[in-house]
């Protein structure tokens, strides 16, 4: 199994968790890191994947009901359109060497739906795969967003999973761009709240089984 | 050497990307491993360092265009300025030229260009100085009224001399190839010249790519709708109670899912070297638009009753015209239906629609005398295309699918009408 330094941060502004990851990407190109795994909670923030202009077309709210409501909008340059962060959503941020075994973006992602459905399982709620639509889906509703930065195989950005989210946020937002579909939370599905780090430590494992396990 | 940049695979099974930005422009500089282009493809945006140090010579993808996996985006060259536009022909020796000016070049002179044994000793004689030394002035008439360069023919007469039958030779051999390549377009003055659109680029690229793709060949059927049109008469007005068109399309189409369910190889595409069957019929319907051409795709048409049929057809041809499809609804289709006659075409012999491996064009439904029990009658009579790839189908079973569909249409079952 290869390494994996876990760092859990608890919860981190977007734009700082952007300027870490940044750093962290050097540091692992340069050799100075082995893979990295961020855990995080973002505060209530709105991000627009690389492709800007679309995702912002995804956007329901206006930037003062935003302001109203605190919510930052972030650009990013991570794949994928629009999505939300916030409180009791559990951020993964992966900072990989793909090189030269892993180099294949469509596995790669494969791989970090896998983690997220295995985590649900362990909590006794069926995800799986929605062929076309990239995430971890509960029947229609996504329970877990990805939106990848590769530079150099250098893997960056990762995965949202709704533990305890407030899924009232969401609409101010067409989640990825898909008008016709939900969102859906663990607590929402098992009824009931999640200790957050439980479910950092299922993804822990579940990341070292599924990514790290080659 | 100029080095080509191309389109990187991002995964085994990722067959395009996106290019999302360029981070340098034509003209900048830029380091090895420095980041070049970013790209996306799924979820995935990443950053492209450049293969080589140099010059960024020519962009060939801009922001937005997917392109396939391989394909050139862009060319670094090792001087700035040597841009492809810049690079003469003739002064290629001192900039290397971009691969596409080599290209052309080779193209253009399956000959090589001729070194008089007399100018090796001597200092390379000009261009101009060669032709006019070795050239008689009825050759060089010729070359100058047919744009001809007179030192890339090889010249059998003394010393290399380019003679009149060299010269109209070299024309007669080149004419063809060059009708074929990319002769630029003869321009007269006060013609106008408009770039394309995207989506007219697009088409082009679409067709040329399923010409060079597939071995098309067509079989026409002559196919008699006097039962179908009875059965229209009858339901039309039905139909248009419950907000439905009903043309002899939807017809066609449950004729055509009854050929595909017979003959299913032709609802399939080629990957490689394996064939892959389609579980569901998609039909892609060719929708003609005053800006060009789109096919909206009706999903798991065997599914749907005529009703169904007759309402989906209607709203993607709506959408279509009204640019209000969604890209979901271009995709996906497993076989195409063309209607050339609609505009009155007898029969059109169509393109396919790559990656299927057929298309079936509808020509004109029109009267026609034909003889039925050895009785001349009038009857309403179309002619019906089959496109279809020779690498996949061979023509018994592309017959054997057009008699299906004949039979179908000849003998439309009513009940669920």
């Amino acid at each position: 199994m290869r390494d994996l330094e876990v760092r859990r941060l608890g919860r981190v502004p977007y734009a700082d968790a952007a300027e870490l990851q940044r750093a962290l990407v050097e540091e692992r190109r340069a050799g100075r890191v082995g893979d990295v795994l961020l855990l995080l909670e973002h505060p209530h923030v709105i991000t627009l994947g690389a492709r800007g202009d679309a995702a912002r077309s995804h956007l329901i709210a206006t930037p003062q009901q935003l302001a109203e409501l605190g919510v930052e909008l972030s650009e990013t340059g991570r794949g994928g359109d629009i999505t939300y962060h916030g409180p009791g959503q559990l951020v993964a941020y992966p900072i990989l060497d793909l090189k030269p075994d892993r180099a294949d973006v469509y596995n790669y992602v494969r791989n970090l739906e896998q983690v997220m459905i295995s985590v649900s399982a362990r909590f006794g709620v069926a995800a799986g795969r929605i062929e076309g639509l990239t995430g971890a889906w509960v029947g229609g509703s996504k329970i877990g967003a990805i939106g990848i930065r590769i530079s150099r195989w250098i893997a960056s950005h990762g995965f949202a999973y709704n533990v305890n989210t407030d899924l009232d946020y969401f609409s101010l937002i067409v989640p990825c761009g898909i008008r016709d579909r939900g969102v859906t939370s663990l607590a929402r599905e098992l009824g009931d709240v999640v200790r957050m780090t439980d479910v950092e430590d299922a993804v822990i494992d579940a990341f070292r089984a599924v990514v790290q396990a080659t | 050497m100029p080095t080509n940049v191309v389109m990187p695979q991002m995964g085994e099974s990722i067959a395009e990307g996106t290019v999302v930005r360029w981070v340098k422009k034509v003209g900048d500089h830029v380091d090895r491993d420095e980041p070049l282009f970013e790209i996306s493809t799924d979820k995935v945006d990443a950053e492209i360092p450049s293969p080589a140090a140099g010059f960024l010579a020519e962009i060939r993808a801009k922001e937005g265009e997917t392109v396939a996996v391989n394909e050139v985006v862009a060319i670094i060259a090792d001087a700035p300025g040597a841009s492809p536009a810049a690079a003469a022909p003739a002064a290629s020796a001192a900039s290397p030229a971009p691969p596409a000016a080599q290209k052309a070049a080779a193209a253009a002179s399956a000959v090589p260009p001729p070194v008089p044994p007399a100018a090796a000793a001597a200092a390379p004689l000009s261009g101009d100085e060669w032709r006019r030394q070795k050239s008689s002035p009825v050759v060089r008439r010729i070359a100058a009224e047919h744009g001809v360069d007179i030192t890339r023919i090889e010249g059998s007469g003394a010393g290399g001399r380019v003679t009149k039958q060299d010269i109209l030779g070299f024309m007669e051999e080149k004419a063809p190839a060059a009708a074929a390549g990319a002769a630029p377009a003869a321009r007269a003055a006060g013609d106008e010249v408009v770039p394309m659109t995207v989506m007219r680029r697009r088409i082009a690229e679409h067709m040329i790519a399923s010409r060079r793709t597939s071995a098309h060949v067509h079989s026409v059927f002559e196919v008699d709708f006097s039962r179908v049109s009875k059965l229209r008469d009858a339901k039309k007005a039905d139909y248009e109670r419950a907000g439905a068109k009903l043309t002899y399309l939807p017809f066609i189409v449950k004729a055509v899912v009854a050929g595909l369910r017979a003959v299913p190889v032709a609802n399939t595409s080629i990957d490689g070297d394996n064939v892959v069957y389609h579980k569901d019929i998609n039909i892609g319907i060719a929708v003609a638009l005053d800006w060009g051409l789109i096919v909206p795709v009706v999903k798991q048409a065997d599914e749907k009753s005529l009703l169904g049929l007759a309402r989906a057809m209607q709203d993607l041809a709506d959408r279509a015209r009204n640019k209000q499809l969604k890209p979901d609804e271009v995709q996906g289709g497993t076989f195409t239906i063309t209607n050339p006659g609609v505009y009155g075409a007898l029969l059109g012999m169509a393109i396919i629609n790559q990656p299927q491996v057929a298309i079936l064009g509808i020509g004109a439904i029109e009267k026609r005398a034909v003889v039925v029990d050895d009785a001349i009658a009038i009857r309403p009579m179309a002619y019906l295309t089959l496109g279809y790839d020779h690498r996949l189908i061979d023509g018994a079973v592309a017959d054997q699918f057009m008699s299906v569909v004949k039979k179908q249409i000849e003998t439309f079952d009513p009940a669920g009408l």
